[in-house]
C-alpha cells in the first residue's frame, strides 16, 4: 500500500505542484491573519495550510514531504498551538476575567484590531494544521503487521 | 486579590494544561506523566473541597467568561448539584490515576494514556460546571472522544471491536442531542440555560418541547446506558484496561448521562408527571434486566458491567420519583455506586494483573495469596448488595422507603427483588474467585504493587464509613444542597440571574 | 417547511445506512451523512427572509442580516465531526489488520 507513494506522480503533476504549493500556503496564512475582518479564521486557514503539505506529499512521495516537516516537529507544533491558546485565555486573568479581551481593540476593519482574536486565530491554525497533517501521515503510512515482516 | 468566583474556570484550565504539557515533554522524561497526572488530579480534588465550603457559606456562584453579560455570554454556574458532581468526579479520578502508575506499566506508551485521561477529566469537569447548552455539548464530545480512544488502548482484537461498537452508538446518541439542541434554539432563540428556563415557562408546553424531551431522553439515555439503549456497555467496559473501566463505569456514564438528564428535566423544561413516570419505568427496566443478565456471566468484568446497568436503574428510579427523600436517595446512591463500582473494577484489574485471567471458573482460593485484594472485594461486594452497615445499604433503603411513601409499591417490590439477585450474584463471585481451594497453578501468585494497594484500601475505607454522609450536620453540606437545586425546579433561572453582580 | 422536511429525510437516510449496511466503511459514511444533515438543518434554522450575510464591512449599513450565532456553532460541530471520523477510520483500519475483513457479521467475537 505504501510502495506507490514512494516514487510520486507523473512529471506534469510535479511541475504544477512546485509552482502552486507555495501560493496555497500563502493563501492559508492570509485567511488566518484576516480572520477578524473577513470570513475564515483559525480553522479554515489551518485546513488550507495542512492541505498544502498534503499536496506536496501526494505529488512527490513521502520522503520529500517528511523532510520538510518531520513527525516530531508536527507533534510539537500541535501541542504548542494548544498551550498558546490556553495561555492567552489564562492571561485574561490579569484583566480580571478568564478569556477577557485585554489587548487594546483599535479601530474596526483594520488589520491590527480586535484584541486577542488574531492571536487566538494563529494558535488555532497551528494546532489544526499540524493535527490534520499528522492524521493524514499516520493513516497513509500505517504498516500492517503482516507487511512489516517482509 | 480577585473575586472568589475566579476558581470556577480553573477546573477546566488546569486539566487541559496538564494534558498538553504531558503531550509535549512526556515522551522524553519517563517519570513526568505519572507525577503530572497524580498532581493535577490532587489539585483538582483540593479545589473541589474548597468549592464545597464556598457554596455552603455564600450560596450559588455565577461567573461570566470574558465579562460578557447574561444572556449573551457563556456563564459558569456553581450550585449544590455541581459541587456534588465535582467532588465525585475528582475523587475517583485521583485514586484511579494513582492506581494506574503501576498498572499501566505493561503498555508501551504511558504518556498517551495520561494525555487522554486528563482530557477526559477536563471534559467531565466542563460538563458539570457550565451553564450554557452548546458549551455542554462541546465538553460532552471532548469527554466522549477521549473515552473512545481509551477503550481501544490495548489494540487487541476484542478491544477494537468493542471500541467500534461503542463509538458508533455513542455518536448516534450525540447526533440526537445535537438535533434536540437545534430544535430548542429555534423555539427559544437563546442558548443560556437560565434564560431558556424563563422563556419556556412563559411559552408553556407545546409539541416541540415534547419532541425535544423525547430526543434528549434518547440521546442522554444512550450516554447513561439506560435500557433499551444499553447494548454498548457490556462490550465496551470489560474490554478497556482496568483503570479506564473504573473511570467509565464509575463517573463517565453518571456525569454525561444522569447529571445532564437532571439538569434538563428538573431545571429547564420542568418536571411533570408523565416525564417522571417515563424515568421511573426506564429505571425499573434497567434494574431488573441488568441483574437478570448478570447472573449467568462467568467473565468477572462483564458481570460487573451488567451490574452497572442495574445500579444506574436504581439512581434513575430514585431521581424520577420527584419527592425530596427520593432525590436524596438517588443522589446518594450515585455517589456510593461511583465508589464501590470503581473499587470492584480496580479489584478485577488487580486479579488480572496477578493471575492473567478474567474467567471466574479458572480462579479459586485467591484469598490466601492476595489478602488485601480479597478483603477489599469482600467489602465492595457487601456494599453493592446492600448489607448493613456499608454505604450501599443506606442509599438503597432510602430509595425503597421513598417508593413506599409515594405509594408506588410495585416499584419498591422490583427494587427489593433486584437487590436480592445482586446479593446472589456477588456471593457467586466471592465463592469462585477468592474462597475455595487454591489451584496449583496459582501457587506463585503474589500481592499487587503498593500504588494499587493504596488506591484500593482508601476506596474501601470510604465504602465503610460512607453512611456517615447521612448525619444531619454533614448532610446539610453535601447532599442537601444538591437535592435542593433539583427540587426548586425552574426557579433555578431566577437564582442565576440574581447571582450576577 | 419543505426544506426542513428534506433535511430530516437526509438524516433518516444516514440512520438507515448505520443500521442496515454490513460493510464498516458504509457505516462510517452513514455517520458522516447524518452529521452533515444536522449541521445543514442548524444553518437553515438561522435564515431570515430577505437577509444578507452577517459580515460588516466599512461603509455598509446594518440592515436585515441572517442570524450569525448558528454559523459559529456549526463550525465547532464540523470540527467535532472531523475528529470522530478520523478516529473511526483509524479503528476500521486496525480492525482490518486484526480480523482480515470489513464485514460486521464476521466480527462478532464478544457475545453473551
Amino acid at each position: 500500500m505504501s510502495k506507490e507513494h514512494d516514487k510520486g506522480m507523473s512529471l506534469i503533476v510535479k511541475v504544477i505542484t512546485r509552482l502552486t504549493v507555495g501560493l496555497i500556503l500563502l493563501f492559508g496564512i492570509y485567511i488566518v491573519l484576516h480572520g477578524h475582518v473577513s470570513p475564515g479564521g483559525g480553522f479554515a486557514g489551518g485546513v488550507i495550510i495542512a492541505l498544502s503539505f498534503v499536496n506536496l506529499m501526494l505529488a512527490y512521495g513521502k520522503d520529500v514531504a517528511l523532510k520538510k516537516i518531520s513527525k516530531s516537529a508536527m507533534s510539537f507544533f500541535e501541542s504548542t498551538g494548544a498551550l498558546l491558546f490556553l495561555s492567552i485565555a489564562l492571561l485574561g486573568f490579569t484583566g480580571g476575567y478568564f478569556f477577557l479581551n485585554f489587548i487594546s481593540k483599535g479601530e474596526p476593519f483594520r488589520l491590527f484590531s480586535a484584541g486577542i482574536i488574531p492571536l487566538c486565530n494563529i494558535a488555532i491554525s497551528l494546532k489544526v494544521g499540524a493535527g490534520l497533517f499528522a492524521i493524514f501521515v499516520v493513516l497513509v503510512l500505517l504498516k500492517f503487521e503482516w507487511e512489516k515482516k517482509e | 486579590m480577585m473575586a472568589i468566583s475566579n476558581i470556577i474556570p480553573l477546573f477546566v484550565a488546569i486539566s487541559l494544561l496538564g494534558a498538553f504539557i504531558i503531550s509535549i515533554i512526556g515522551k522524553r522524561l519517563k517519570w513526568l506523566p505519572d507525577l503530572m497526572g497524580s498532581l493535577t488530579t490532587l489539585v483538582l480534588l483540593g479545589l473541589s473541597f474548597i468549592t464545597m465550603r464556598i457554596v455552603a457559606t455564600q450560596g450559588i456562584l455565577v461567573y461570566s467568561v470574558g465579562s460578557w453579560k447574561l444572556p449573551i455570554g457563556i456563564v459558569l454556574v456553581l450550585d449544590g448539584l455541581t459541587v456534588f458532581m465535582l467532588i465525585t468526579v475528582n475523587l475517583i479520578a485521583f485514586f484511579i490515576s494513582i492506581y494506574s502508575i503501576s498498572y499501566m506499566n505493561r503498555f508501551t506508551s504511558k504518556w498517551k494514556f495520561y494525555t487522554l485521561f486528563l482530557l477526559m477529566v477536563a471534559g467531565m469537569n466542563g460538563v458539570v460546571v457550565t451553564g450554557d447548552i452548546f458549551n455542554l455539548f462541546v465538553f460532552l464530545e471532548i469527554a466522549s472522544v477521549a473515552s473512545y480512544a481509551l477503550v481501544a488502548f490495548g489494540t487487541e482484537r476484542h478491544e477494537l471491536e468493542a471500541a467500534f461498537k461503542y463509538t458508533v452508538m455513542s455518536t448516534v446518541g450525540s447526533l440526537f442531542i445535537l438535533l434536540g439542541i437545534v430544535f430548542l434554539y429555534s423555539y427559544t432563540s437563546t442558548l443560556n440555560m437560565a434564560d431558556m428556563a424563563n422563556v419556556l415557562a412563559q411559552k408553556g408546553m407545546s409539541n416541540i418541547v415534547i419532541m425535544v424531551s423525547i430526543l434528549f431522553i434518547m440521546g442522554f439515555g444512550l450516554k447513561a446506558a439506560l435500557v433499551p439503549f444499553h447494548a454498548w456497555l457490556p462490550d465496551a467496559h470489560p474490554s478497556a484496561p482496568a483503570p479506564i473501566s473504573a473511570m467509565l463505569s464509575g463517573v463517565l456514564i453518571k456525569s454525561l448521562g444522569i447529571y445532564t438528564l437532571c439538569r434538563f428535566f428538573y431545571n429547564i423544561i420542568g418536571i411533570n408527571s408523565s416525564f417522571s413516570s417515563i424515568l421511573m419505568i426506564l429505571g425499573t427496566l434497567s434494574m431488573v434486566i441488568g441483574v437478570f443478565l448478570a447472573i449467568g456471566q462467568w467473565d468477572f468484568k462483564r458481570l460487573l458491567a451488567y451490574h452497572s446497568i442495574s445500579q444506574i436503574g436504581y439512581v434513575i428510579l430514585g431521581i424520577g420519583l420527584g419527592t425530596p427523600l427520593g432525590i436524596i436517595g438517588g443522589l446518594f446512591h450515585l455517589f456510593n455506586h461511583s465508589v464501590f463500582k470503581a473499587l470492584l473494577f480496580l479489584n478485577s484489574g488487580a486479579v488480572e494483573y496477578a493471575t492473567g485471567t478474567r474467567d471466574l471458573q479458572k480462579m479459586g482460593g485467591l484469598m490466601t495469596k492476595m489478602p488485601i485484594t480479597g478483603t477489599t472485594t469482600l467489602i465492595a461486594s457487601m456494599s453493592i448488595a446492600g448489607i448493613p452497615p456499608f454505604n450501599g445499604f443506606w442509599s438503597k433503603l432510602i430509595i425503597i422507603i421513598a417508593c413506599v411513601q409515594a405509594n408506588r409499591l410495585g416499584y419498591a417490590f422490583w427494587a427489593v427483588l433486584a437487590s436480592i439477585l445482586t446479593l446472589a450474584s456477588f456471593m457467586k463471585v466471592m465463592k469462585y474467585a477468592f474462597f475455595g481451594k487454591l489451584r496449583d497453578k496459582w501457587n506463585k501468585v503474589e500481592e499487587v504493587p503498593v500504588f494499587m494497594k493504596f488506591a484500593m484500601i482508601i476506596l474501601a475505607l470510604i465504602c465503610v464509613v460512607g453512611g456517615v454522609l447521612l448525619i444531619p450536620n454533614i448532610n446539610e453540606v453535601f447532599l442537601k444542597p444538591a437535592s435542593d437545586v433539583l427540587l426548586e425546579g425552574t426557579k433555578y433561572a431566577d437564582i442565576v440571574f440574581k447571582g450576577i453582580q | 417547511m419543505i426544506i426542513y422536511l428534506l433535511c430530516l429525510m437526509l438524516f433518516c437516510c444516514g440512520l438507515y445506512c448505520i443500521l442496515r449496511k454490513r460493510n464498516i466503511i458504509k457505516i462510517i459514511l452513514g455517520i458522516i451523512i447524518a452529521e452533515y444533515a444536522v449541521n445543514l438543518f442548524f444553518i437553515l434554522v438561522a435564515y431570515r427572509m430577505g437577509g444578507r450575510s452577517p459580515i460588516l464591512s466599512s461603509g455598509v449599513e446594518i440592515v436585515n442580516m441572517v442570524d450569525p450565532l448558528p454559523q459559529a456553532l456549526v463550525l465547532t460541530s464540523i470540527v467535532i465531526g472531523l475528529a470522530t471520523t478520523a478516529l473511526l477510520v483509524a479503528l476500521a483500519m486496525r480492525i482490518y489488520e486484526k480480523y482480515g475483513t470489513f464485514d460486521i457479521t464476521k466480527i462478532k467475537e464478544l457475545k453473551g
